[in-house]
């Protein structure tokens, strides 16, 4: 019998979620020894014109690293969606556009002109930046094009199955690729993960207390026993879907909300505003006036970066719309 | 500013409160603009910032939020909630990009059915100023043909 076969296939993406294929460890082996690699550009060499040879279709497992930010990245998710029988967003990026969709904060002019030109330690008097097409000594160089947003793989092309995390947990890693391997994927559209948040898998105690203080994470030591919201430190838990096992809090540090929304929630930053307003002020709510409460949403200092860390391509309103550099 | 630009405004209005406050400027013929479409939720602090972000992605020029004054809410606490959540809001939304006086939180309670047609009036003629929300057209543009 022919072997499944498997593609990885990178866009916007960092190589982490490579890595935690390999944090399978003596797994790995298993997994490829079980597997035909058609394409992996991280570990195997092979050439997008092998990739393109290979029928329409006829690969059973394709998982998508990373956003869709320029027509590059474009184009290689609708190959990946050609190929593919089953197309897995893998990570958080393909999922909801992760850390590179945080670039819909500035229009694409915006973000050249700070990489390029503005920043502090660049000197680049004719403001010189990079562009699709540039003619030298007759011959024509291209390179790939930012889009004007960042957008996560299902904006792009239609997507079977998510595995979001940045990195994905090894624990979902496995499962995914069991349940590829054997056949027994769950219906299309599944998100593997928990279906509840974060705090549900997190041994920090909760006592419904109120804070009338945002910290900063770098400010103070926390208590490794107590909710970290109840303690002033922002974190995405109530949020965030769970399926980490709530690892980030098991060291201390609080979720940053890499596995996505809750399974009921649309929008990661609004469900983040609610659990937030709530915990903020005194337990008894006629205690203080408007300008008090204002002083302490004053010291959230990014709501936007913070509650959207990984899912802003994916929210409501998906980008800022303002003119900004 | 637009010419002939009739903003659609979405009313969030608390059942207790503010819907009957809304009802009784409708009762006593009291005249408000007809640019607002109300929708009765059972308490202020069911507004989850979902709806109010939705409907300025789907084309609302301005999203009004109403409920009981404070002290005053039905279920004791809801409003004080959706007090926070509003000033919370208000940061986020400036950071994406959203004009300042799109979203606004007012407290009309059940016999201020004129104030709320004065309330009404001001909005209208504050988005009218704004102009036109344009995500909903940028959005489509985005979205791409799958």
């Amino acid at each position: 019998m022919n072997k499944p076969k498997l593609a990885i296939i990178p866009g916007a993406n960092c190589a982490g979620c490579d890595y935690s294929l390999l944090d399978l460890g003596e797994k790995i082996i298993e997994v490829l020894m079980s597997v035909e690699v058609a394409y992996w550009p991280t570990a195997v060499d092979l050439k997008l014109e092998d990739l393109e040879r290979l029928p329409d279709g006829s690969i059973d497992i394709v998982l998508f690293e990373g956003a869709v930010n320029n027509d590059e990245t474009k184009e290689m998710a609708k190959l990946a969606r050609r190929k593919a029988k089953n197309l897995i967003a893998f990570g958080a990026c393909a999922c909801f556009g992760g850390i590179p969709g945080l670039a819909n904060f500035a229009s694409k002019d915006g973000l050249l002109q700070k990489a390029y030109v503005k920043s502090l330690s660049t000197i680049n008097q004719q403001g010189t930046v990079p562009c699709k097409l540039t003619r030298l000594d007759g011959e024509e160089l291209t390179i790939p094009e930012l889009l004007e947003t960042v957008k996560s793989l299902n904006q792009v092309v239609d997507v079977d199955y998510y595995l979001p995390g940045c990195p994905p947990p090894l624990k979902l890693v496995d499962e995914v690729l069991t349940a590829a391997l054997s056949g027994k994927l769950p219906p299309k559209g599944t998100v593997f993960g928990s279906m509840k948040s974060v705090c549900d898998e997190c041994k920090h105690i909760r006592e419904e207390k109120r804070i009338t203080e945002i910290k900063r994470y770098h400010q103070s030591i926390p208590d490794p026993e107590k909710c970290l919201l109840e303690q002033g430190i922002i974190c995405m838990g109530p949020a965030t879907r769970g399926g980490c096992d709530a690892v980030c809090l098991t060291v201390n540090v609080p979720c940053r909300g890499c596995m996505g929304p809750t399974p009921e929630s649309q929008d990661q930053g609004a469900r983040m505003l609610s659990a937030l307003s709530s915990v903020i002020g005194l337990e008894v709510e006629t205690g203080m006036s408007d300008e008090e409460i204002r002083k302490i949403i004053l010291q959230i200092k990014d709501p936007l970066g913070i509650f959207y860390r990984y899912s802003l391509p994916r929210s409501i309103l998906r980008r800022v719309w303002g003119v900004r550099e | 500013m637009v010419e002939n630009f009739e903003p659609n405004i979405v009313v969030f209005a608390c059942n207790w409160c503010s819907y009957a406050g809304i009802d009784l400027a409708g009762t006593s013929r009291v005249q408000y603009p007809h640019n607002l479409k109300v929708i009765r939720v059972m308490c202020s602090g069911r507004i989850n910032p979902v709806y109010i972000l939705e409907a300025l992605a789907n084309g609302a020029d301005g999203v009004l939020v109403t409920g009981c004054h404070p002290g005053d809410c039905h279920y004791i606490s809801g409003n004080y909630k959706t007090r926070k959540r509003m000033l919370l809001l208000d940061k986020l939304l400036e950071q994406f990009g959203i004009e300042k006086g799109r979203v606004r939180l007012e407290w009309i309670s059940a016999p201020e059915g004129e104030r709320f047609a004065n309330i009404a009036k001001e909005f209208v003629e504050q988005i009218k100023k704004l102009g036109p929300n344009r995500i909903a057209e940028k959005l489509k543009e985005e979205v791409e043909v799958v």
